[in-house]
This record gives C-alpha cells, sequence and structure tokens, in this order.
C-alpha cells in the first residue's frame, strides 16, 4: 500500500501552520527562530549603519564626534544656566556619563518605533520574526553607544575621576536600560503602525524623559515636591544605579536596582505581547 | 497508554486507517485542510490619532473585517507546478501569505514539506543605500541561511541575474527590470523544495524571462514544487500542471490547467488568445 514517493535523504523540514492560540505565536518556537536569525539581526544593524555613513563626509568619525558635541553643547547650557555652580570635571563626567546612556535609549526609541513601518511591503512580505526589526534599532543604537563609552572612558581617566571595582556595577545597570529599551522599540514599533502620528509626539516624550531623568542635575538635587518623579519615571531607577556606579564609583542602592529591575523586565514583556499580539496583521496594515 | 496504542493499531491495519492519515506524510509537498482567514483592516489609508478620535467621537468603527479566505482545502504532491488564478481581491496573495507563514490562519491548517522560498513582491532591496551583494546576504540570512552557505551561492546568483558590475552599487542605481531580475534569482537559488512566486513572471525583458521559465522547468523536474499566482493565463498554461481558480476567498475550482483556465476565461469573458494582462504580449 506504501507509496514510493521521492524521498530526499536528508529528513524534511515539515511546517505546520495553524491558528494562534490566545492570539499569540508558539513561543518557544518564535524564540528559537530569532536565536537562529541572530546573525540577521546584527548584519541588519551593521547594513543600516554602513548605508547611513556612506553618505557623510566623517563617515565612521561621525561615531566618536556625536558624542562629543553633545556633550559640550549640554555643558555649556548647564553652566550657564546654573551660573558656573556646575562646571567641575566630576559634574561633566555625571553629565557624560548620563547623556550617553539616554542617547542610546532616545536612539532605540526613535528608530525603533519606525522599524516596522520603515521597512516596507517588500521586508513585510518575507517570512521571518518580525520583532527582529526593533531589536535591531536597538542593536544599531547600542552600536553607536559603544565609541561614546570610549570616549567617556577617556574623559574619566584624564580628570582622575574614582576607579574603582563598584564601577563593574554599571554593566548590569546598563543591561537594564538595555532591556527597557527593547520593550519601548517593540510597543512602539507596534503602535506606529496603527497610529502614524506617534512619530510627532516622540520627540518631545524623549526631551520630558531626558528632563526628569537625573542626567542634566544630581539626583539629590530633586525639590522634595517633586520626588514623586522618582516613582512615574522609569528611567530613575537604571539611570540612578548607571551614574552611582560608573562615575562615582558607589554600589547603587537597593530600591534602584528594585525599581529598574521592574520597569525593565515589565515593559520588555509588555513591549513583546502587544508586538506578537499585532504582528500578524502587519502585513496588511503597512 | 491508550492513544499510543491505537496508533499502533492503525498503522497495522491499513484498510481502517482513513485515507487522509495515510497521505499525510508521504508525498505531499503541501496540504491545506479548511484554511480560513480574516483580518481587520481599516478603510482609511493610513489611521492617524486624529482620525481614531473623530471615530470615537462619531461612534463610528472604521474596522472592516475581511474574510480573505474561507474554508480552503488542497493538497498538492511534491513536483507539482500549481497555478492560482483568480481576479483582484479574491485572495491568492492571501493564501501565499498564509502558506509562508506570514499569516497564520484563522482557522484551519496547513502542512508544508520541505524548505520554503518566496517570491511575494518584486525586488530584493532591504536597503536600496546597499549594495546588490549586501542585499543578497541580507535576504539570504533573512530566510534562515548561514553567511557561508549565502557566500557559496553568491557568484551563482549574480550571474544568472546578469546583474555584472552592478552588483557592487547601491540598489537604487538599478533599473526596475535588474532589481526584478535579482529578486527572482535570489528566490530560486535559495535551493528551495517549495517556491512560491507572486506575480513575478513579468521580470526582465523577454531574454530573461525565457531564462526564468526555463529555470522553473528545471526546479518542476528536480521534483521541486512551485506554486506561481499570475494572471498571464498562458503561463499557468505553459507552466502548470495543476491549478486552483480563487474566487472571493473560496476555491471555485481545482484541476488541470486547461479546464481551470477555460473556465475563467469564461467567467471573466476574456478570450484565452487575447493577452490578460500585458506581461503576455
Amino acid at each position: 500500500m506504501k507509496r514510493s514517493g521521492k524521498q530526499s535523504a536528508a529528513p524534511e523540514e515539515i511546517l505546520i501552520h495553524e491558528p494562534f492560540k490566545a492570539g499569540l505565536p508558539n513561543l518557544p518556537k518564535y524564540i528559537k527562530d530569532i536565536w537562529l536569525r541572530r546573525e540577521f539581526a546584527s548584519e541588519l544593524s551593521r547594513a543600516t549603519m554602513r548605508s547611513q555613513e556612506a553618505s557623510t563626509f566623517f563617515g565612521r568619525m561621525w561615531l566618536v564626534i556625536n558624542p562629543l558635541f553633545l556633550g559640550s553643547v549640554y555643558f555649556v547650557l548647564v553652566s550657564i544656566i546654573s551660573n558656573g555652580a556646575h562646571g567641575g570635571a566630576d559634574y561633566m563626567s555625571h553629565l557624560l556619563a548620563g547623556l550617553f546612556a539616554y542617547q542610546f535609549f532616545s536612539q532605540s526609541m526613535m528608530n525603533g518605533s519606525k522599524s516596522v513601518l520603515g521597512v516596507g511591503k517588500l521586508v513585510i512580505n518575507r517570512s521571518f520574526p518580525r520583532l527582529i526589526l526593533p531589536i535591531s534599532s536597538v542593536l544599531i543604537a547600542f552600536y553607536r553607544f559603544f565609541p561614546s563609552i570610549v570616549v567617556y572612558f577617556i574623559f574619566h581617566l584624564v580628570t582622575k575621576q574614582p576607579i574603582s571595582a563598584n564601577q563593574l556595577y554599571a554593566i548590569p545597570a546598563f543591561l537594564m536600560i538595555f532591556v527597557f529599551s527593547i520593550g519601548v522599540a517593540a510597543l512602539l514599533a507596534t503602535v506606529q503602525v496603527y497610529f502614524r502620528d506617534l512619530k510627532s509626539f516622540l520627540p518631545y516624550l524623549s526631551r520630558i524623559l531626558l528632563y526628569a531623568t537625573p542626567v542634566l542635575y544630581y539626583a539629590d538635587a530633586i525639590p522634595e515636591n517633586l520626588k514623586f518623579m522618582q516613582y512615574v519615571n522609569p528611567l530613575f531607577g537604571m539611570f540612578g544605579a548607571w551614574g552611582d556606579s560608573l562615575v562615582r564609583g558607589e554600589v547603587p542602592a537597593t530600591s534602584l536596582w528594585i525599581s529598574g529591575l521592574l520597569w525593565s523586565v515589565g515593559t520588555l514583556l509588555l513591549g513583546t505581547f502587544v508586538f506578537l499580539s499585532r504582528e500578524r496583521e502587519f502585513a496588511v496594515r503597512i | 497508554m491508550s492513544s499510543l496504542s491505537e496508533f499502533d493499531d492503525a498503522d497495522q491495519e491499513d484498510s481502517t486507517t482513513p485515507k487522509l492519515e495515510k497521505e499525510k506524510t508521504q508525498d505531499s509537498a503541501i496540504k491545506v485542510t479548511n484554511l480560513s482567514l480574516t483580518y481587520r483592516t481599516t478603510f482609511t489609508k493610513n489611521q492617524t490619532l486624529r482620525s481614531a478620535l473623530r471615530d470615537i467621537r462619531h461612534k463610528e468603527r472604521n474596522v472592516h473585517t475581511v474574510e480573505a479566505l474561507k474554508d480552503v482545502s488542497f493538497e498538492i504532491p511534491h513536483g507539482t507546478v500549481l497555478g492560482v488564478i483568480g481576479q483582484n481581491g479574491a485572495g491568492k496573495s492571501s493564501l501565499l501569505r498564509t502558506l509562508t507563514g506570514i499569516m497564520p490562519p484563522t482557522a484551519g491548517r496547513i502542512e508544508v514539506h520541505g524548505r520554503i522560498s518566496t517570491l511575494l513582491a518584486l525586488g530584493v532591496a532591504f536597503n536600496t543605500e546597499l549594495s546588490g551583494t549586501e542585499n543578497i546576504l541580507l535576504a539570504g540570512l533573512a530566510s534562515g541561511m548561514t553567511r557561508e552557505e549565502v557566500a557559496a551561492k553568491r557568484k551563482e546568483i549574480i550571474d544568472f541575474a546578469e546583474i555584472g558590475d552592478f552588483i557592487d552599487l547601491p540598489t537604487k542605481t538599478y533599473s526596475s527590470g535588474m532589481s526584478q531580475r535579482l529578486a527572482f534569482s535570489v528566490a530560486v537559488h535559495m535551493n528551495p523544495d517549495i517556491l512560491l512566486i507572486d506575480e513575478a513572471l513579468s521580470a526582465g525583458d523577454a531574454k530573461f524571462k525565457a531564462k526564468a521559465q526555463e529555470k522553473m522547468h528545471e526546479l518542476m523536474k528536480s521534483a521541486r514544487t512551485l506554486v506561481l499566482v499570475s494572471h498571464g493565463l498562458n503561463s499557468i498554461l505553459n507552466l502548470c500542471n495543476d491549478a486552483i481558480w480563487l474566487d472571493k476567498g473560496q476555491i471555485r475550482m481545482h484541476a488541470d490547467p486547461k479546464s481551470v483556465v477555460d473556465a475563467y476565461s469564461e467567467f471573466v469573458k476574456v478570450g484565452k488568445s487575447t493577452p490578460a494582462m500585458l506581461e503576455d504580449l
């Protein structure tokens, strides 16, 4: 009874497409798919960066020029506003460390929100886990962040800021910012598909968050009546831990870790949930 | 335990095994069972916050449910070249999207046996600022190949597409024919067991079209499976050995290409001899 069909020697791949359960794809399989395409994610990020650099005169140098300019602009701004009270090297390191990390977050948010809409029909008509798109935007922001951290360290060493093993706490602190950024990028990428005007709001949102986060000022400078910002600003804990460890070589307070961890993991879960539950509609919405 | 023994019994007694069960993993390349696909979309092309707020104020829901596919079932063995025809909006592209897994079905089940490659939209460029080579790499990685596998195929892809020195230039400098040829070449060189093509036969000039047809015949001979969506009825007649006519999301007819094309031409009052699309000219 058995048919003698043409069978290849290699085991046949079998793909089964079935309706999603509870509107979500099969998660273990989805995560495995992303892992299998990790090279694609990093190549997409690097290729995008290459294409952006290709049309500029300084090209790759911008990776270092940008953070230097950014730091100088805010340094001048804050020195004038504070009448020169904030001018020391310790303040400058606090400012640079905060700004560079914030730049990473803000770039992830901006580019992440465009990541699905921006690739257009062509990419949307390919079959791959789309979560790679916001992830790759965050990777681009990370590749840009990396040289800026080198710039920071040179400044840190030249101005003889404290060096201690506690600075290693900056790694998990940055990890929280990274995870949070992926969550935000996935969330905003989805929202942008439905509400295209989001992109006009984002620059303002980004600026408000910057001013609400102790980057331009020290956390203890927040007046009593604005202390609530510590609890409503997701970035407070993460950036607090980042600055305390990297700049001042202190062990960040437990409350900063808890708040940072809750916000970052919570946002990652929310962002990926919203993204995955809407992903199947992207092909017809774009 | 009881379910296990049931399976054992089924294996031994062929006569009691339902036909579907038996054929499931043998020859079929694609098996679609009771597939339905619905999605919601809006009539306004680009939804903005303002239009959404306006709709809420006026208690309007601009959302519209599209039943792209309704209870579609078919099965094709390896080596089939299946032509899918139907009018605009009949669900042809939706069918291909569900087969690749871009849109999971709302109901039903799809089994695809083998490695699938798709050519759903013309062009290959992920980023038009990047060169052809870089875009080939991205396309390959996206479809799950490794860097080495792509590198091994690169020369073949470029030669087939006849891109020449342009391959190192940004794809934004390509003529539309060149991007189409490159896209076609990438899709057929991914070593697919199953190749899905949406309206891509128009790729390139007459010379390349002949070459593309030849390549498809070659794929057919090696028992590959092709699903071809086309408005060009002549392409369907020339290439396919099986055909489906989709109408308003349902299978209107599934038979040999000649009967399906005849019935369809009769239905839309397009003489078979008159070209249905410019592509046939």
